[in-house]
């Protein structure tokens, strides 16, 4: 399960942001931020390349010594990025990807809200508890 | 440097190369024995064999060789590999030891010199005693060897040499000193670095072959020994392969060691030593994916061998010494031709090593506290636990308090605690920021070369707050600063405030003014994400500021630093003078924030300009300022634009509620046509007794993140449902600005008037009368009127069209297209336009006036205007055809000389309106009239439209014209005006260019001169045939008379005759109508005899062929009969 999720606009501002509270947050933002540079060269590589265009999935995006990075990129060019613990190897790529499918469902029905207004921050309850769902639960 | 403990020894770190001794060379006398050792090392490119020369003098004492163990039974290990071993076979035990001795075959003293020579290597073998070492002999000469046979002397004194100095013939080589010493010398090392590969070799199986004595408990470290002697033997030996191999083993050998708290250091080093071998030959066999795999197994296996608690710091240098010195491998690889990708740089792993040290660090702190806390005291224990008599250590990796020792417990606890202590005591003076710093720009650089931006932007943040945990604040700004707008721009406002966080601590401890303001404003600002007590706490430091007051502390920093800071502040505050600061607002996100905008694009003259200042605080508490000032691109304008404290209460923002200002002020009559533009808002906190800073705005306002705000309000759609509330409270994000407007003129009140009747014609002085009328209050002065030709139309309109006031004559061509200012002395007004072409045209009514107006209670001169435009279509007023045709109308295709023709013309009106026609007349060349002149035909005449009017006229050509074919033969000039113009308006004339005629001369010219118009049945018609021969020779001519039912005839019937050159003769017919009607003539027949080519009709043209004959006339008796 991962220790943080993030969505991130296409400008490249954070649109939520959540970690597990027991560990600093500040670290996972960095964590996040810093995994848009491989994002970011990805998808300018996919553009180049027309025959993968459909996979939004973009896999492992690096590897640190105590977390994974996935990464998971929209048509709209907004990013989902999950951060799994390195120590947690249980979970298969499969289940990742079937967490960012949730999430990106999820998000469908946050745009569809005509009282959301694009790219303003994400408060609503359902996604929320779509990505509590997700998370490592402590405690 | 410190921290050298964790340095891999250079012996390690070196690539091995098999090791020779030189010797019997004196290379600081001898030249040529410095020629061959110069040969031997300089220039060794990578094609020469890798072998290390050194050169020892002849009874060089080589290390001792201990007598070999010839059971391991009672031996027990004291350790894996002794510290000495790698530099040994490196540098000091040579695989070959060769003897330089100068010697000719054919030397007089030969017996001598075999026999010094022979004890030269006696010598040396006696040094090597117990070695496998190789002993050579090279015998420098001066002559070239003769080629191998043909010196019979030499092959035989070669051989002696070798059995007295015990040597095979493989190890005797000949030097001749000669110019090819180089190719000779290459070819002596090639032979040297085979038997230094014989050497490495038996030495591996020397090794390999202890291991059939060694058991499995007590020997365990022996065989982690052994193949690690084996792989760095493998690696002299340059078999890369093997050396491999027999890495790989040791180090699966060194994880099956016991390993307990005593020995874990040991084990850490030596699997360190082994791990940086095998990535380095992995490396070098280009199997890059293989280095990473072994660096990724040994990294787990030795992550959590931390060893003894008290070190544990001691853990996390050795894991940063790890990553780092795998990071530089891979930086060495990468130099050599391998290529990294994003994901897998050596960036990564100095990133790693970074973040080991800063654990280190921690630790450090954390367990060196207590030994600052001087419960167990704080001197350094004596006598040093961590010195050996020896100054270093016997075996990698062990302490120096119990070195040898392998058992589990430690032999001394008293020693052991000692020992900790002083290591404790040596790791609290290490520079760890230093260290870490270094490793994070190691990190940086790699992550530039690698596209991560937002990865250099990170290790960027914890080098400057590494710089900061250093106390050299200087850099930290520097850097914080650097990377601070990185997040600014993507947005990442919590990374953000962490970054100002640490920023103003940094400022606050240097004492920084100007930076701690700005630190604060953004801090307070709404990218900031800190809690509202702690925005309040930092603005009330802000306001100490403003005040000329020291603020109070930023928690977190450590004590000592505050005290120093806290008498900075002080001395800070004290200095007078230079009170002020500037701060740009644009490049940050202050806590007050400021649109401006002019209430409209445009303002005439006549209104006051308007102008509102939005201002917003995003701070907890109210902010008071004490002036605000707008600069504008006029600057006689900003006295207008300035708010000073009067009332303090107008000049406090209320925290979240927008305040508006509004200045108004008079534009100058000059800048009419101008743009007034924003350039800069200024803003005042403080005042001058205390301490005052300017926020600027340049523009009209907004910051770093306002841009990006509007985009996202202006998307919203919650705008539409929040309309009421709008109206109530201003929206700010909806606001937007406006920074500059346009003065315009002031609205003229005139009316401006014009009628024409068009369309204009061709040529004509159209006129348009125009009617001003004003409707202003008081007098428009200085009315001035400019009209004509719209600039900015097609380029030749202005040649072909003239304007002109005075219509009573025809302009000419150089009147303008357009008229400009002139004054208007009446309200009404004729301009005259003429169109030289057709086409529509677009003319420019222009009045212009001034006047006297009063805005705000000033009194200004508006100069005002009003624009007609009026599009006017030119057409052709008629269209004139002209034809030349014979006397019998027939149409001509050639004109005869002298021979009369009519020229009939049709002028057919194609103008709306009727026309005059005045006069016509023709002005001929080449022909002459007819007939005497006459008054035109045409002469007022009118025209409407669709009518025409025709003329003729009779020409000749005279018979002196020169007979070019085509000439020219003149104008027609029609002169006209519209009918319903008035009657002093001009005439216009317009010409007509006639046809060119082709002439053509008639040598025959038979005609009837006097034939009636008609005749009258039965009664007599009398013809007069004319002959004229215009030649100069004697024409015949026959005529016959064909007979005619119509006519009877007198005269004669057939003749023929001749006609004089220049002459002509008459025949006299009288012909008798029969019938009433148009009656054919009888046909004259004519025929030239003398030239048969002529043929009747030809000569017969210029004749009448039909006649009208009237009935016969009634009598007047008649006229009673009809009555009845």
């Amino acid at each position: 399960m991962a220790v943080c999720i993030a969505v991130i606009a296409k400008e490249n501002y954070p649109l939520y942001i959540r970690s597990v509270p027991s560990q600093n947050e500040l670290k996972f933002h960095y964590t996040v931020h810093t995994s848009l540079d491989v994002v970011e060269e990805k998808v300018s590589a996919v553009g180049k390349s027309l025959a993968d265009q459909r996979e939004l999935y973009l896999g492992l995006l690096y590897p640190t010594e105590d977390y994974k990075v996935y990464g998971y990129v929209t048509n709209s060019k907004v990013k989902f990025v999950i951060v799994v613990d390195s120590s947690n190897t249980s979970l298969r790529d499969n289940e990742i990807r079937s967490m960012f499918r949730k999430l990106h469902n999820s998000f469908t029905d946050v745009m569809c809200n005509p009282f959301y207004n694009p790219g303003d921050p994400i408060q609503s309850k359902a996604f929320n508890g779509i990505v509590s769902g997700m998370m490592v639960q402590t405690g | 440097m410190a921290g050298s403990q964790w340095e891999l020894p250079p012996e390690l770190c070196c690539r091995p190369m098999a090791f020779v001794a030189l010797t019997g060379l004196d290379v600081v006398y001898n030249a040529v024995h410095r020629a061959i050792w110069d040969a031997f090392c300089a220039n060794r490119r990578a094609d020469r064999v890798p072998i290390s020369f050194k050169v020892l003098p002849g009874d060089h004492e080589y290390p001792k060789c201990r007598t070999k163990r010839t059971s391991y039974e009672w031996y027990i290990p004291k350790g894996i590999v002794k510290t000495g071993w790698m530099n040994k076979h490196l540098n000091l035990v040579p695989a070959l030891v060769v003897l330089f001795y100068e010697l000719d075959w054919d030397d007089p003293q030969w017996k001598e010199k075999q026999s010094e020579c022979a004890t030269k290597v006696e010598i040396v073998r006696t040094s090597l005693q117990g070695r496998n070492t190789k002993v050579a002999v090279v015998l420098i000469q001066k002559k070239t060897p003769l080629p191998p046979g043909e010196d019979l002397v030499a092959s035989e004194r070669a051989s002696a040499l070798c059995s007295s100095c015990d040597l095979s013939g493989k190890s005797l080589f000949v030097l001749p000193h000669t110019d090819h010493l180089v190719g000779y010398i290459i070819r002596l090392e090639n032979a040297f670095y085979e038997h230094a590969q014989t050497y490495y070799y038996t030495e591996i199986r020397r090794v390999k072959s202890h291991k059939e004595f060694l058991n499995k408990t007590t020997h365990q470290l022996l065989f982690v020994r052994h193949q690690f002697k084996m792989a760095f033997l493998s690696e002299l030996k340059q078999d890369t392969q093997n050396a491999l191999k027999y890495y790989r083993a040791a180090y699966s050998l060194v994880h099956e060691l016991r390993a307990h708290e005593t020995n874990m250091l040991e084990i850490k080093t030596m699997a360190g030593f082994i791990n940086y071998k095998i990535c380095r030959l992995c490396f070098q066999h280009n199997t890059p994916l293989d280095a990473i795999a072994q660096f990724r197994k040994h990294i787990d296996l030795c992550k959590k061998k931390i060893g003894c608690a008290e070190l544990a710091f001691e853990h996390s240098a050795w894991m940063s010494k790890q990553f780092q010195s795998f990071g530089e491998l891979f930086d060495e690889a990468i130099k050599l031709g391998l290529t990294a990708i994003q994901t897998q740089n050596p960036g990564f792993y100095y990133q790693q090593a970074a973040c080991y040290s800063q654990d280190r660090k921690q630790m450090a702190q954390q367990f060196c506290q207590y030994v600052n806390s001087a419960i167990v005291g704080t001197t350094y224990p004596s006598p040093d636990p961590l010195d050996t008599q020896s100054g270093g250590l016997d075996f990698y990796g062990q302490r120096p308090w119990r070195q040898g020792h392998q058992s589990i417990d430690p032999t001394d606890p008293e020693k052991e605690k000692l020992g900790i202590l002083a290591l404790q005591i040596k790791e609290r003076d290490v520079p760890h920021s230093e260290l870490i710093i270094a490793l994070l720009s190691n990190a940086v650089a790699q992550f530039k070369k690698y596209k991560c931006p937002r990865m250099k932007s990170h290790l960027m943040v914890q080098m400057g707050e590494e710089y900061y945990h250093a106390k050299d604040y200087t850099k930290a700004l520097k850097l914080l600063d650097y990377v601070m707008c990185d997040y600014r721009t993507e947005r990442w406002w919590p990374l953000l405030t962490a970054i100002l966080t640490t920023a103003l601590h940094c400022a606050y401890l240097m004492a920084s003014v100007k930076d701690y303001v700005i630190y604060c404003m953004e801090l307070l600002g709404r990218a900031s994400t800190l809690k509202e007590e702690q925005k309040s706490r930092i603005e009330k430091n802000l306001f100490k500021v403003l005040m000329n007051d020291v603020p109070e502390a930023e928690s977190e920093c450590d004590q000592s630093s505050v005290g120093a800071a806290r008498s900075l502040w002080t001395d800070r505050m004290a200095l007078s003078g230079s009170n002020e600061l500037m701060v740009e607002m644009q490049d940050y996100i202050p806590f007050i924030q400021c649109k401006a905008r002019f209430q409209s694009p445009c303002f005439h003259v006549d209104q006051p300009i308007q102008l509102q200042v939005f201002l917003r605080a995003d701070c907890p508490h109210p902010v008071s300022f004490s002036k605000l000032t707008v600069s504008l691109s006029n600057q006689e304008y900003n006295q207008w634009c300035v708010v000073e404290s009067s009332v303090q209460d107008h000049m406090t923002l209320l925290p979240r509620k927008p305040r508006c200002y509004n200045f108004s002020f008079v534009a100058k009559t000059e800048d009419v046509g101008k743009k007034v533009e924003m350039m800069g808002i200024e803003m005042m906190l403080g005042s001058n007794s205390g301490r005052c800073v300017f926020l600027s705005w340049r523009g009209a306002g907004g910051d770093a993140a306002s841009t990006q705000e509007a985009l996202q309000a202006s998307r919203s759609s919650r705008r539409w449902g929040r309309g009421n509330e709008a109206r109530q409270e201003l929206d700010w994000d909806s606001l937007t600005m406006q920074h500059s407007t346009m003065i315009i003129s002031r609205v003229p009140r005139i009316c401006v008037q014009l009628s024409h009747q068009p369309p204009a014609l061709t040529n004509e002085m159209f006129c348009i009368s125009l009617t001003v009328q004003s409707q202003e209050n008081v007098v428009a002065k200085d009315v001035k009127l400019t009209a004509g030709l719209k600039p900015g139309q097609e380029a030749g309109l202005g040649h072909t069209t003239h304007v002109t006031l005075d219509g009573s004559s025809v302009s000419d061509d150089n009147a303008p297209a357009l008229l400009t200012d002139v004054p208007l002395g009446d309200l009404e007004k004729c301009v005259y336009m003429r169109c030289v072409s057709t086409g529509p045209r677009i003319f420019l009514f222009h009045v212009a006036y001034s006047i006297d107006t009063a805005v705000e209670g000033r009194h200004i001169v508006c100069k005002c205007h009003k624009d007609e435009t009026v599009t006017v279509e030119t057409v052709v007023p008629f269209e004139v055809l002209v034809k030349f045709v014979s006397t019998k109308f027939e149409p001509l295709e050639q004109v005869a000389v002298d021979i009369p023709f009519l020229l009939m013309t049709d002028i057919r009106s194609s103008s709306p309106w009727p026309l005059l026609l005045s006069s016509s007349s023709l002005q001929l060349v080449t022909v002459t009239s007819n007939t005497p002149p006459l008054q035109s035909q045409l002469q007022q005449v009118v025209l409407q439209t669709g009518e025409s009017a025709s003329e003729c006229f009779c020409l000749r050509c005279p018979p002196d014209t020169s007979s070019s074919n085509t000439v020219a033969t003149g104008q027609y000039v029609i002169s006209w005006r519209r009918k319903y113009s008035s009657a002093d308006s001009p005439l216009i004339q317009t010409t007509v260019t006639l046809p060119h005629v082709i002439l053509e001369s008639v040598p025959l010219y038979i005609y009837a001169a006097d034939l009636p118009s008609f005749g009258r049945v039965r009664e007599s018609l009398p013809v007069r045939y004319h002959i004229e021969n215009r030649t100069a020779q004697v024409m015949e001519v026959e005529i016959a008379v064909d007979p005619s039912d119509a006519f009877m005839f007198s005269g004669l019937k057939q003749v023929r005759l001749r006609v004089l050159p220049g002459t002509e003769q008459q025949m006299l017919y009288n012909y008798y109508p029969l019938m009433a009607g148009y009656q054919t003539l009888p046909q004259l027949n004519i025929s030239l005899p003398r030239c048969p080519t002529s043929n009747s009709p030809a000569l017969r043209r210029f004749l009448p062929q039909r006649i009208f004959v009237k009935p016969q006339g009634r009598q007047p008796d008649d006229a009673s009969i009809a009555a009845a």
